[in-house]
């Protein structure tokens, strides 16, 4: 390769005509061109219709057709009504969250530091349940927590549950399943970042007595940040706008904001307060993703 | 002691082997149901063991039908996305111009976006402009949100490339078009399958986006959507296991290609190229 670095020097490629270096440089704009068009017509103009459609006149309805009269008050409205749902869904996904980072940090250490030659397996093990389809994953759980199945049995048996005690249809379901539905997507770059960690920090933390906890505080856990960071934002984003898990295994009791966006658009068909709804979720995902970067600092990652 | 000893030194792995048992479970499970006779069209407990799910996974035949319209939205969206979102990881990785922020701030924002956002702000676009719902509508969102996944994955694979290896073929007398056809698409043709591959599991997966915008076109996660308040055909959990085992037969057959290529590369001598770290 380095042979042909002189040669290289020897034939200069040749001067490129002016028409050419003008199409140069719009060679890039022409390869950006189609996606972007699709993007910004697609997901781009979507978006200021549905903060249109947030303020359409809520009386209106769409075999009559909406009347565009800046209604603000859609949004005190809807949030007056369905405040309950809205408080689930960061709560179950936060709880989700906890859980999945208690489960995922070890899960990803092991395999970064010590799985050795069973590494690539161990990765392939984590993102096997996405090979499946999501739907049919979450119905399993409803076999795994039926009350006819092992597990609540051997609850029962040893009194972690009363003797009617259920799994499914309780809250617990949902949040363990939001936990599984989106455990490899924090799992992933939290391996990703910890892989790059140098076994000799922690080896030099240990020598200059550093006990097992205080090297996790002091080395790891700041250099798996980035990871970290990008982990929890992957699963928190999907997990707070989810509704399937709260629909397959939850009641109405356990409805999240998903749900109720759902139904507002497919059922009752209200789309101002559907519409309201959307920008509120999302409103209230990127206040609390930006609250949380900043406290983090690594604003970096986005 | 020893005992004690053991677990400390050992007690990381094990958590982990044990979760990695808790996400396998499901997929056990679903297994194990794609041979059961079910008790009653509502139960989700395992009863009897049968082949007849297998032996005839279209007995319901809409649910057929709906695996079926999901490869075709699956292909057509898969080609699409792959060869716009290729293009754009190219003027990325390859170009300078202005604006580059803005395009990473599009490309970025999707994947950060909520499904059930997209899905319905789609839907309010289709509804204001009369656009009547069902297959292209599916088409139409499955490549919006599969475009960034695709640059991002080339992207990936473009910047780690060795660009000498092209300066070496143009050294060569190769013209600009030989050298894309002969040394950089072959270099970058791994990224741009895994690319595809990536974006046909997304479209046929996903639910939130598609169920906003299906109008009456079933697709399978629709079809299980549904069943799921009708009563679930063990069917369902045939096509389940079937998925799986193919993509892990995917992966299986990548490994094994990327071994034996690192074996030739061995015996070829050691490489000559700095690998630059993406």
């Amino acid at each position: 390769m380095t042979l042909l670095a002189p040669t290289r020097a020897g034939h200069p490629p040749p001067a490129p005509p002016a028409a050419r270096s003008g199409r140069r440089r719009l060679l890039p704009y022409l390869l950006l061109l189609p996606g972007a068009a699709w993007l910004l017509i697609f997901f781009g103009v979507p978006l200021v219709q549905l903060a249109a459609a947030s303020l359409y006149d809520p009386s209106g309805s769409l075999s009559t057709g909406y009347a565009m009269t800046w209604a603000v008050s859609n949004y005190p409205d809807v949030l007056q009504a369905y405040w309950p749902q809205f408080l689930r869904s960061f709560g179950y996904a936060g709880l989700a969250l906890v859980l999945a980072l208690l489960l995922g940090y070890p899960l990803a250490y092991a395999i970064a530091q010590k799985a050795g030659r069973w590494k690539n397996l161990l990765l392939v093990c984590v993102v096997a349940p996405m090979f499946t389809s999501f739907l049919v994953r979450t119905l399993a759980w409803k076999t795994i927590l039926s009350d006819n199945g092992a597990l609540v049995g051997l609850l029962r048996d040893v009194h972690l549950l009363a003797p009617d005690g259920r799994l499914l249809a309780t809250p617990f379901a949902v949040v363990l399943g939001l936990t599984y539905n989106f455990l490899p997507f924090l799992v992933l770059p939290l391996y990703a970042s910890l892989e790059r960690l140098d076994p000799r920090l922690l080896e030099a933390a240990t020598d200059l007595y550093a006990s097992p906890v205080q090297a996790f505080r002091r080395v790891t856990l700041p250099l798996s940040m980035p990871g970290l960071v990008a982990g929890t934002l992957l699963f928190f984003i999907p997990a707070s706008g989810d509704y399937i898990n709260a629909e397959l295994l939850g009641t109405p009791n356990e409805y999240m904001i998903g749900n109720v966006i759902d139904s507002a658009f497919l059922v009752r068909l209200d789309y101002p307060q559907g519409a309201a709804l959307s920008f509120l979720l999302m409103a209230a995902i990127l206040a609390v993703v930006f609250g949380y970067l900043r406290r983090a600092g690594t604003e970096e990652v986005l | 002691m020893r005992v004690s000893r053991w677990l400390a030194d050992r007690w990381v792995m094990i958590v982990a082997l044990l979760v990695l048992g808790y996400l396998a479970l499901p997929i056990l499970v679903v297994a194990a149901l794609s041979f059961n006779r079910p008790s009653s069209r509502l139960s989700y407990d395992f009863n009897e063991f049968t082949l007849d799910n297998w032996r005839q996974p279209c007995a319901t035949s809409d649910m057929c039908d709906a695996v079926v319209r999901s490869v075709q939205i699956g292909f057509i969206a898969t080609v699409v996305a792959t060869v716009l979102g290729t293009l754009m990881a190219f003027a990325l990785v390859r170009h300078r111009f202005r604006g580059r922020s803005g395009i990473n701030v599009l490309i970025f924002l999707p994947m950060a976006t909520p499904e059930l956002v997209m899905g319905t702000s789609l839907l309010a676009l289709f509804v204001s402009a009369g656009v009547p719902q069902g297959f292209w509508t599916i088409v139409i969102a499955h490549v919006m949100f599969c475009v960034s996944f695709v640059v991002v994955t080339v992207k990936a694979r473009l910047a780690g490339m060795d660009r000498r290896l092209e300066e070496a073929a143009m050294d060569l007398y190769a013209n600009e078009w030989q050298t894309f056809r002969r040394i950089t698409l072959p270099l970058v043709l791994p990224g741009i399958v895994a690319a595809a591959l990536l974006a046909f599991s997304l479209s046929f997966d996903d639910f939130i986006i598609t169920n906003f915008n299906a109008g009456t076109t079933v697709t399978f996660p629709m079809y299980v959507w549904g069943a799921a308040q009708r009563g679930i055909p063990p069917q369902v959990n045939v096509i389940g296991t079937a998925m799986f085992a193919v993509a892990l037969l995917l992966v299986g057959l990548s490994s094994l290609r990327g071994r034996r290529a690192r074996r030739a590369n061995l015996l070829a001598g050691p490489s000559h190229q700095p690998r630059r770290s993406s």
